[in-house]
């Protein structure tokens, strides 16, 4: 093997190994995973795109600023901050956000979710109400909690744990609804009481779903919070996003997206890494 | 002696559009300790009702099932049970699967190690305590699943199926370690299969089931389990005597497939 085929191969350019040898690759999953350099050049393009883009001023800076006038912001409002806080401040102000509503809402999300798949009473009683509560967009309450709390950190707070009770509620109901028959009934035979069957089997058996629940109810919350911010906030990133457009700092406005976006992915990357770590049966019963 | 009596078991229950299923009519018989029953029968002939009653996951209709003179009226652990698959816990290593029955019941975890260390090497999994359930194949899986039945000791072993997903070859080495495991611990076991030839290799006894109502139309006393212990089990398997009744109740079960067929082309022709 030549130094440049191993190359194109390892960069996914060319098929290697098996993979080479099949001649039906349209619809097999298999033969379009390894598509990296392709991720590599997009990238690139973009970068350049942006870059060239600026320097030709093709773009008035007021409708997309130049890479460089966004970098010299990142660097100044690190430093400096804006409007009273500085960047990471008000970075930690949308996460703490995040952090709090989040949290809430598994805390009474789980059990509850929970209390729907074991028992007929808390199943029918609440079903109702989380079908109802569930298609409705978080971002839909913000005048009334706006009314109820002010725009200070509790109406943010209270916010995002309605946005992520109802996706914790569901994800731990169906959880409990996907232990399969047989476990229950081989935990019985093994003389597992009632209590011992919800923790030890009903309880780790509906983790995969309970995660899966988690990394949506994250990336939901993650945009509740930046578009609650937009609306009428005091810090967090939402907030500097919002403020810079009133005076068409479009550099900071970009700045603020690109740190949304940044976050957002960080956030899920992080959740799957969580995930493979404490669930690795996921997937492979 | 803890001998299992069925006693005029009876199991009805109405179905959505209004009608009712007898899944099982005065079903009775009782095994002595150490007995290996094995249960055959069409689909819809009532033997996993059967099991599911003496297990106690279900309540009879009428009769009553006891166990050293005890009535069964739920789940216990004095009756352990085999599953098909999956029923295993993919959060706990093997080692931690077989110990799940003493654990449940508060045993030191000194004794639980012995008693696993011990189940590992019987089931010839000395290595495996610490791999994760999906790490191991399906035979290896039910390895783990019978050893975790006996970890709890129990009087009776259910098995439901336990070899059906596995193949062939897997199949025929799980049957002689049951054989092996049945022997050395001389545990009361009900075995159902859809295979014939598991059900007349492992049974003591044999019971043929027939649907509509669910009974047990033909028993059987068998000599192959006891020979299958010492001598080679393709050997039992191609004798003559061996055939002649596995062929006498393949007969017999295609014939009830047949007339469930002849009925349902009634009913739906």
């Amino acid at each position: 093997m030549t130094f440049l085929q191993s190359l194109l191969e390892r960069t996914g350019l060319i098929a290697s190994g098996m993979e080479k040898r099949k001649t039906v690759t349209f619809g097999d999953t298999a033969s379009v995973a390894d598509g990296r350099f392709w991720s590599v050049l997009s990238v690139f393009t973009l970068a350049l795109a942006w870059y060239l883009g600026s320097a030709l001023e093709l773009v008035n800076p007021i409708f997309w600023p130049a890479p460089s006038a966004v970098w010299d912001q990142f660097v100044s409002i690190s430093g400096e901050g804006y409007r009273n806080f500085s960047l990471w401040e008000h970075i930690w102000a949308s996460l703490y956000r995040i952090l709090v509503g989040f949290g809430l809402g598994c805390l009474i999300g789980i059990p509850l979710g929970f209390a729907m798949g074991l028992s007929k009473i808390m199943r029918g009683w609440f079903d109702p109400i989380v079908e109802f509560f569930r298609p409705i967009p978080p971002l839909a309450f913000i005048p009334l909690v706006i009314i109820w709390s002010g725009i200070g950190e509790r109406s943010k707070i209270l916010l995002l744990f309605f946005a992520a009770l109802w996706i914790m509620v569901i994800a731990a109901r169906a959880g409990v609804g996907s232990v399969k028959l047989s476990k229950i009934h081989a935990a019985y035979s093994l003389g597992a009481s009632k209590r011992q069957i919800l923790m030890k089997v009903i309880l780790p058996n509906s983790l995969p779903e309970i995660f899966t629940g988690m990394r949506v109810a994250m990336g939901v919350c993650w945009g509740t919070v930046v578009a609650a911010e937009l609306v009428a906030a005091e810090s967090g990133v939402g907030f500097m996003i919002m403020v810079a457009s009133k005076f068409l700092s479009t550099d900071i406005v970009v700045l603020g997206v690109i740190i949304v976006g940044a976050i957002g992915y960080g956030i899920d990357i992080l959740m799957r890494k969580l995930e493979a770590k404490l669930i690795p049966w996921k997937g492979k019963a | 002696m803890s001998e299992l009596v069925v006693n005029n078991v009876s199991m009805i229950f109405d179905t959505p559009d209004g009608g009712q299923v007898e899944a099982l009519r005065d079903v009775s018989f009782s095994l002595k300790q150490g007995e290996l029953l094995s249960v055959l029968g069409p689909s819809g002939c009532g033997k996993s009702t059967l099991l599911n009653i003496v297990a106690g996951f279900l309540a009879p209709t009428h009769g009553r099932v006891e166990l050293a003179s005890t009535e069964v009226h739920g789940p216990g652990a004095e009756r352990g049970m085999v599953f098909q698959q999956g029923a295993l816990f993919e959060w706990l290593t093997v080692a931690e699967n077989i110990g799940f029955g003493p654990m449940m019941k508060g045993t030191p975890q000194a004794e639980i190690k012995r008693t696993v260390d011990h189940l590992l090497e019987t089931v010839g999994l000395q290595d495996f305590g610490d791999k994760a359930i999906y790490e191991l194949s399906g035979g290896m899986q039910q390895r783990v699943a019978l050893a975790r039945c006996l970890a709890n000791d129990p009087d009776v072993i259910l098995m439901d199926e336990p070899l059906g997903a596995l193949d062939a070859l897997t199949r025929e080495k799980m049957q002689s370690l049951v054989l092996k495991l049945w022997k050395e611990t001389g545990k009361t076991i009900v075995l159902i299969t859809h295979s014939v030839e598991e059900a007349l290799f492992l049974g003591e006894r044999l019971f043929v089931m027939a649907p509509r109502p669910g009974r047990i139309k033909k028993e059987y006393q068998l000599p192959f389990a006891d020979a299958g212990l010492h001598q080679n089990p393709r050997e039992i398997k191609a004798s003559p005597e061996f055939i002649a009744t596995r062929e006498e109740i393949l007969t017999m079960i295609w014939e009830m497939e047949e007339e469930i067929m002849g009925r349902a082309e009634a009913v739906g022709g």
